[in-house]
């Protein structure tokens, strides 16, 4: 047996909020990569840094204030308390929440790339040919954009399989809800069950090695027909 | 103030050279880092050496001392860690002793609550936080005195674990927990519950935490003197006064 029972668990969980974190990334992402590529609105500058944030924070700065702002008296407590939701703090949601602020950068940004790179040119034929505005963007940005998608999923579920920090701090260790892997990870080193700590950190290793490889050949293969676009 | 540091002198003579003054790096189990501060403070006071203190869970400690982590004394919340840390050569045998036996409290942070065994199940789908029983002695006292209530199934759900003690508290101070099982010395002192409200569970549902002292480095004067100060009187006064017993008949 490869993997334990709790191990699976865990890496099922994993997968699982690293696929929701990505998709709903996708969804609030992409508007705001496409606003940030074309406007020339004073706020850009100020929500780039905004976005760019987690990249620079430590974990425990972003877990330290949504614990506070999960709890019942926070911010988002109340919100979620009003709604009927009860606390979100020590659950899948919870983790969705921290995922979504903690990778947005990784998924903003290479879109953000894309769709920069594009230039108003590809915009501007559609134009004349007679698309609207929803119809340019639907089918010529995105799919000219597609590399900055892969990228930024990619990006965006590797980044949310390797957090830790957060979860730690927002988590509560709860099997199947919130111990993720590499909170799994941390409890096997701690209780010195390495034996265990081996398989799941072994397989880390190896994941994001292929991620990481297909995001850089990918990049490689773009980077040819973005010459192709450009010219 | 002289007079005591002669003392002092004089009393560790025999074991430790006592003029020089040393530092070292004790590990402590987060239940204990109140008191700990404080008698680091006396200590400092009244010796030329220098204390710092890193707190954690007992369990992370003992990974972290079988690697080769730099510490000169490790205060844990058990017997078993050091004792192990003993018998595999890294810590001074000689040097195990008792410093405290712990009390665990069903806290709440909010005033003024009558906290009971009972408030386990009046507080439905509320999470309940413990240090986690795999690494914490605490969560280990904290789980047996659920299964000892006969709550272990119906509690399973609702259980959420900190990495040490500190993190339960954490939890349950900031509100995401309503209820959590904590160390009197996080919220007590001097017999009284200072801050939220709690129930200071009954110490026949749990085995006692016993909690121990290994010298880990015996070069360093600091760490052996800071032991030595630990079993002293002026010690004992502030661990008795964070909630902590001690028993006499225990070496």
């Amino acid at each position: 047996m490869m993997f334990s029972p709790d191990n699976l668990q865990a890496i099922w969980l994993t997968l699982r909020l690293a696929t929701t974190a990505t998709l709903l990334l996708l969804l609030i992402g992409t508007p705001l990569a496409w606003w940030l590529a074309r406007t020339h609105s004073w706020l850009r500058g100020p929500v780039a840094a905004i976005v760019a944030l987690p990249l620079v924070l430590p974990p425990t700065v972003l877990g330290f204030y949504l614990l506070l702002a999960l709890a019942p008296a926070g911010p988002i407590g109340q919100l979620t308390g009003a709604l009927g939701l009860g606390s979100l703090a020590f659950t899948f949601e919870g983790l969705v929440i921290g995922s979504i602020l903690y990778s947005l950068p990784f998924v903003v940004q290479p879109i953000q790339n894309a769709f920069h790179a594009m230039g108003d040119g590809p915009l501007e034929v559609a134009a004349t040919f007679g698309a609207g505005p929803w119809q340019r963007f639907f089918t010529v940005a995105i799919p000219l954009a597609r590399p900055g998608f892969i990228s930024g999923s990619i990006l965006g579920f590797a980044h949310t399989v390797g957090e830790f920090g957060v979860v730690l701090m927002i988590g509560g260790n709860i099997p199947g809800e919130t111990r993720v892997v590499s909170v799994q990870i941390y409890e096997q080193v701690e209780a010195l069950q390495f034996g265990e700590a081996h398989w799941l950190a072994g397989s880390m290793v190896v994941f994001s090695f292929l991620v990481l490889l297909i995001v850089y050949g990918s990049i490689r293969r773009h980077a040819i027909t973005g010459m192709r676009f450009g010219s | 103030m002289f007079t005591r540091v002669l003392s002092f002198s004089i009393l560790f003579a025999s074991g430790f050279a006592p003029a020089l003054a040393d530092e070292a790096r004790v590990a402590v189990a987060a239940n204990f880092s109140r008191p700990a501060e404080m008698l680091v403070e006396q200590f400092e006071l009244l010796q030329p050496h220098e204390i710092e203190l890193v707190f954690g869970s007992s369990a992370r400690f003992y990974a972290q001392v079988q690697n080769g982590a730099p510490f000169d004394a490790f205060l844990s919340a058990d017997r078993e860690k050091p004792q192990l840390l003993a018998e595999e050569g890294l810590a001074v045998a000689e040097s195990l002793r008792a410093y405290a036996i712990g009390r665990l409290v069903l806290w709440t942070a909010e005033p003024s609550l009558a906290i009971t065994g009972g408030s386990l199940t009046a507080n439905a789908g509320g999470k309940i936080a413990l240090a986690n029983p795999r690494l914490a002695p605490y969560g280990l006292a904290a789980r047996e005195a659920i299964d000892n209530l006969g709550l272990g199934e119906q509690l399973a759900d609702s259980l959420i674990m900190g990495e040490n003690i500190s993190q339960a508290y954490q939890f349950v101070a900031t509100g995401n927990a309503p209820l959590g099982f904590v160390a009197l010395s996080q919220v007590g002192r001097n017999g009284v519950i200072e801050q939220g409200s709690g129930w200071l569970v009954p110490a026949e549902l749990h085995s006692p935490i016993r909690q121990y002292a290994v010298l880990l480095n015996e070069e360093n004067a600091a760490a052996g003197a800071f032991l030595e100060f630990l079993r002293g009187p002026e010690a004992r006064r502030i661990i008795y006064s964070f909630g902590y017993t001690m028993d006499d008949a225990e070496p």
